[in-house]
């Protein structure tokens, strides 16, 4: 018998198809593991054990009956910025730290209905507003390969989970970089679909035009199996996408013979990190012996702005929809103010942690009468400049690829005390989200010990390609089958 | 846009303004009907229900909710639109507008900014006593209505805000009039033409008591003749299109003695306090939201090709003022009786099927009871339906009925007398006329021999007035038409009666 939690989720419903193994004695795996680490890792702020247990059961009942499902009693866990019924929901933040919704989110529907079973909630940036988890207002999560260091963020706690064998796949939310970079520094795959793809109703909004629900998983093939099962039109979100959900598993194995890679030079500056080059070179030189042609002189010159444009739009969206959280209707409630208004104040102040107050202040400042044709409005011209620079670039490739962050995972505090730096972690990521493109990380080798990951970037819509591509390079290597030691 | 208000005749119908010109825009809010609230699927008539039992997820804007555009609302504001002549751009967008409150749940309402589904249109309104003009419709756009608070004090004497989430979310039109009216009675007649549209269009049941027709009013005064705007006051707090009128009158008259005074008139937000007829300052210009207008980004565009506003545009009813002129041509009224007529759908569907009935084709026999028609209905019918405090769409009367009973007038078989008689009971019981009549004996005694008996005793009683009228006196004729009506209890058909009578009375002489 393997060691249940090491499985990915292929292997996993493989043994359950043959009966080999039951849900239940692979969810009490995963939370045994997880009893056994997660003092150390500190990815889950909501394990949901007893819950699992009668899941697993269920799915199990499901198996005996003779179904099968490539989800079917497999373990997952769920970024705690995605609305499970009867389950807190927290976002890390003092603000819903007791709030439980009566709601599933859509995806979370869609994995009840494949039978997947959720051990529990994953720790995150408070409202999905950070690179790293230390602005979750409950702790840190620890990066599995060295526990002195971030895990990224802001889905943190599903990269740290997935890999340190604690559920064996994980969502997260990805709003400008917060599934690929920590997928990177876990050493993981993650993946953001295009904008559209999957449906955000019950993802806790950061910022509505770049937020996206993805899959953490060991390999790609699971990737691209997990998102067929959350894919496809929802009629309750209206920024859902009509289109049809191909099988993304079916075209993953085709190989990269005649695949055009492109690599902007704004994408490899030379502040990036020697050995993070070094790794992304080797991939480059990978994707060559495969069969396929490397662009190195694409060039996408707006890059840099990406960063301002982020920081207007993300925090402007943020502005509106955490103003929801006044004390009144849930949540944390202020109620010792002498007036309604006071308490609502202060229900606020109290309720949000730092990064979030800042960015609240910050896209209030934007959307500012006077100031907003300089801000928002510039911002949004930008936005089309910048889509535009990718539809010229895809003219000449079928899949951008670049590094995921400049270097690996940073010491937990090295950043926290400067915004601007935490910020330049997402700069190759952010794009992605503004153009509302498919990308994808994959583990691409080790810096001294510490997982680098690989950037895939795709066309709207074209995930299949970016699987495709993911497929062909993971199998050059296996960097993706490695475990931290903390699992040895 | 502006074009639009091209006829401004000069108004003085309040004298006080002479020296001043008034100026007001109305903004009005309404309900519409649609079945579902405007961003989720919940039950939209909260009217009679319990507090929080029309909610979901997304009304009480749980975390991680996303709206869904209600079509039928976009439907309802494009018809209310077109039939307030407005221009349907093909593009068009939901905002949200930021600002704190605890029965705004979101945080924000979503809203449109500057591209709502409809501008540009007018509304032709007309005070007694001047020529009709238009007042300019500057957009009519889509947003959604906010949760009602309630506050409370207990038996402690502690005072408790409650929240009823039920109107959340449901979907409100905000037509926004230009500047074009000119006095308190044009702001009045502007809301009464808006409200019969609204209702007529079938969108909204306008009822500003029940507080699914809102109205906001701008008013400021400049010297006559000037053509710059004077300071801008909005009047909130108006429950009836009386307190609307009532507090711009008392605008007129507080600011006209401000300018006079010498004093500037701030630009301000005042509450219209019923109790006391005069409004109260409750925010300066300096304490206006900043609404941090943007795009709403839950929700795509929303785009109408020609055909779809077409599509629409055929489902609009006739509109009032057409259906008005039409009456007067086709049914030969005055323009006082169509506008009675016209006043709501119902009174002018019961019209016209009271006067040509189904299957009575439509040919001009069937359209002889027009006017017969028009005098009942604003005569003894709208006379009960008055005292009854009753509209005529829930009259027991069936328009096929008055008409038989206008034909049964017209045949001789009763009198008009006696048809007050028989359209009392008809009103009251909702039966045929001809049952009503058959119950009560009241068939009008046309059969000439029954009536020649009649006679025959009358002359045979009155020997004195026969004589005097062989002699030649025309007034005994009356006095004995008069015995033989009594005799018959106002049975007889009168023509009928008389003629007998004379012959009778001729052949002897
Ligand atoms: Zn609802």
């Amino acid at each position: 018998m393997p060691d249940l939690t090491d499985l990915t989720v292929h292997a996993a419903a493989g043994l359950l198809a043959k009966r080999e193994v039951s849900s239940r004695e692979l969810t009490q795996a995963a939370l045994d593991r997880i009893a056994a680490v997660d003092d150390r890792v500190k990815a889950f702020v909501t394990v949901t054990g007893e819950r699992a247990l009668a899941q697993a059961d269920a799915a199990d009942k499901r198996l005996a009956a003779g179904e099968r499902g490539p989800l079917l009693g497999v373990p997952v866990a769920l970024k705690d910025v995605l609305s499970t019924a009867g389950v807190p929901t927290t976002c890390s933040s003092r603000m819903l730290e007791h709030f439980v919704p009566p709601y599933d989110a859509t995806v979370v529907r869609r994995l009840a209905e494949a039978g997947a079973v959720s051990v529990g909630k994953t720790n995150m940036d408070e409202f999905a507003m950070g690179s790293s988890t230390e602005n979750s207002a409950f702790f840190t999560t620890r990066n599995p390969w060295d526990l002195e260091r971030v895990p990224g963020g802001s889905s943190g706690g599903s990269a740290a989970a997935v890999a340190a064998r604690e559920a064996t796949y994980a969502l997260g939310s990805d709003t400008g970089g917060s599934i690929r970079q920590p997928a990177a520094l876990c050493g993981v795959v993650g993946m953001k679909p295009t904008y559209g793809r999957v449906s955000r109703y019950g993802l806790v909004a950061f910022a509505s035009s770049l937020d996206q629900i993805g899959p953490f998983t060991r390999d790609v093939r699971d990737c691209a199996t997990v998102l067929n099962a959350i894919s496809g039109h929802d009629p309750g979100d209206a920024t859902s996408a009509p289109v049809d959900t191909p099988d993304f598993a079916a075209g993953i194995d085709a190989g990269a013979r005649g695949l055009r890679v492109g690599v902007p030079r704004e994408y490899m500056p030379p502040t990036l990190d020697a050995g993070v080059r070094r790794c992304i070179e080797d991939a480059l030189r990978a994707f060559e012996a495969q069969g396929a042609t490397v662009d190195l002189d694409l060039t996408l010159p707006s890059t840099e702005a990406a960063l301002a444009v982020y920081y207007i739009i993300a925090p402007s969206e943020a502005s509106a929809n955490l103003a929801r959280y006044d004390g009144v209707k849930y949540g944390f409630s202020w109620q010792r103010g002498e007036s309604m208004w006071e308490n609502m104040e202060e229900t606020r102040g109290r309720g949000f942690g730092a990064e979030v107050k800042r960015r609240i202040m910050i896209g209030t400042y934007a959307l500012s009468s006077g100031y907003y044709d300089a801000y928002y409005l510039k911002a949004q011209k930008v936005r089309t400049v910048i889509r535009r620079e990718f539809d010229a670039a895809f003219e000449r490739c079928d899949v951008i690829v670049s590094p995921v962050t400049p270097t690996p995972a940073f010491k937990i505090g090295e950043k926290a005390d400067d915004p601007y730096a935490m910020y330049l972690n997402d700069v190759f990521t952010l794009p992605v989200n503004i153009a509302g493109l498919p990308g994808i990380s994959v583990p691409a080798g080790f810096v001294d010990g510490l997982p680098v990951g690989l950037q895939i970037i795709g066309k709207p819509f074209d995930e299949a390609t970016v699987l495709r591509a993911a497929r062909a390079f993971e199998q050059t290597a296996d960097w993706h089958m490695r475990a931290p030691a903390l699992t040895a | 846009m502006r074009a639009a208000a091209s006829r401004v005749l000069p108004m003085t119908t309040t004298p006080i303004a002479a020296k001043y010109e008034t100026v007001i825009g109305l903004e009005v809010h309404v309900q519409l009907l649609t079945e579902r609230k405007m961003f989720c699927g919940c039950n939209a008539a909260y009217a009679d229900a319990v507090p929080n039992t029309h909610v979901c997820p997304v009304c009480m804007a749980l975390p991680g909710v996303l709206p869904v555009i209600n079509r039928k609302a976009v439907e309802y504001t494009v018809m209310a639109a077109l039939a307030l002549n407005c221009e349907i751009p093909q593009f068009s967008k939901f905002d949200r507008k930021n600002y704190p409150y605890p029965d705004l749940l979101k945080g924000y309402q979503i809203s449109q900014y500057d591209l709502p589904l409809s501008q540009g249109g007018w509304l032709e309104i007309e005070v007694e006593g001047h020529e009709p003009r238009r007042v300019g419709i500057e957009r009519c756009h889509l947003e959604e209505d906010t949760a009602r608070l309630t506050h409370r004090t207990d038996a402690a004497g502690e005072s408790h805000s409650l929240i009823d989430m039920n109107r959340s979310g449901v979907p409100l039109m905000e037509i926004v009039s230009a500047p074009d009216m000119r006095s308190p009675e044009e702001a009045r007649e502007y809301l009464v033409k808006l409200r019969q549209i609204l209702r007529y269009i079938g969108v909204s049941k306008a009822n500003m008591e029940e507080g699914n027709f809102r109205c906001d009013a701008n008013i400021s005064l400049r010297p006559a003749g000037a053509s710059e705007y004077g300071a801008k006051v909005e009047v909130k707090n108006m429950n009836s299109f009386r307190a609307v009128y009532h507090a711009l009158q008392h605008e007129v008259v507080r600011q006209t003695a401000e300018l006079d005074a010498g004093h500037r008139i701030p630009q301000e937000t005042r509450g219209w306090v019923e109790a006391d007829g005069r409004t109260v300052s409750q925010r300066s210009k300096e304490q206006a939201h900043d609404y941090r207008y943007f795009p709403e980004p839950d929700l795509p565009p929303v785009t109408l090709a020609p055909a779809d506003v077409d599509a629409i545009r055929a489902r609009l009813p006739e509109l009032p003022d057409a259906k008005m002129r039409r009456f007067e041509g086709e049914y030969g009224l005055t323009r006082y009786e169509a506008n009675l007529l016209c006043e709501s759908r119902a009174r002018a569907d019961y019209y016209e099927a009271a006067v040509a009935p189904a299957g009575a084709g439509a040919d001009d026999a069937s359209r002889r009871y027009a006017k017969q028609v028009a005098n009942w209905m604003l005569g003894d019918f709208a006379r009960l339906l008055n005292a009854a405090g009753s509209d005529i769409a829930d009259a027991r009367v069936a328009p096929a009925d008055l008409h038989a009973l206008i034909a049964l007038i017209e045949d001789g078989t009763i009198s008009g007398k006696i048809a007050k008689s028989v359209f009392e009971a008809m009103f009251d019981s909702g039966k045929p006329p001809a049952t009503v009549i058959d119950e009560l004996g009241l068939s009008q005694i046309s059969a000439a021999d029954e009536i020649s008996g009649i006679v025959d005793a009358v002359i045979a009683r009155n020997e004195k007035p026969v004589a005097d009228y062989r002699a030649g006196k025309q007034e005994a004729l009356k006095f004995l038409v008069g015995q033989a009506m009594r005799e018959t209890r106002g049975r007889a058909n009168p023509a009928t009666l008389t003629e007998i009578l004379k012959a009778k009375l001729d052949a002897k002489a």
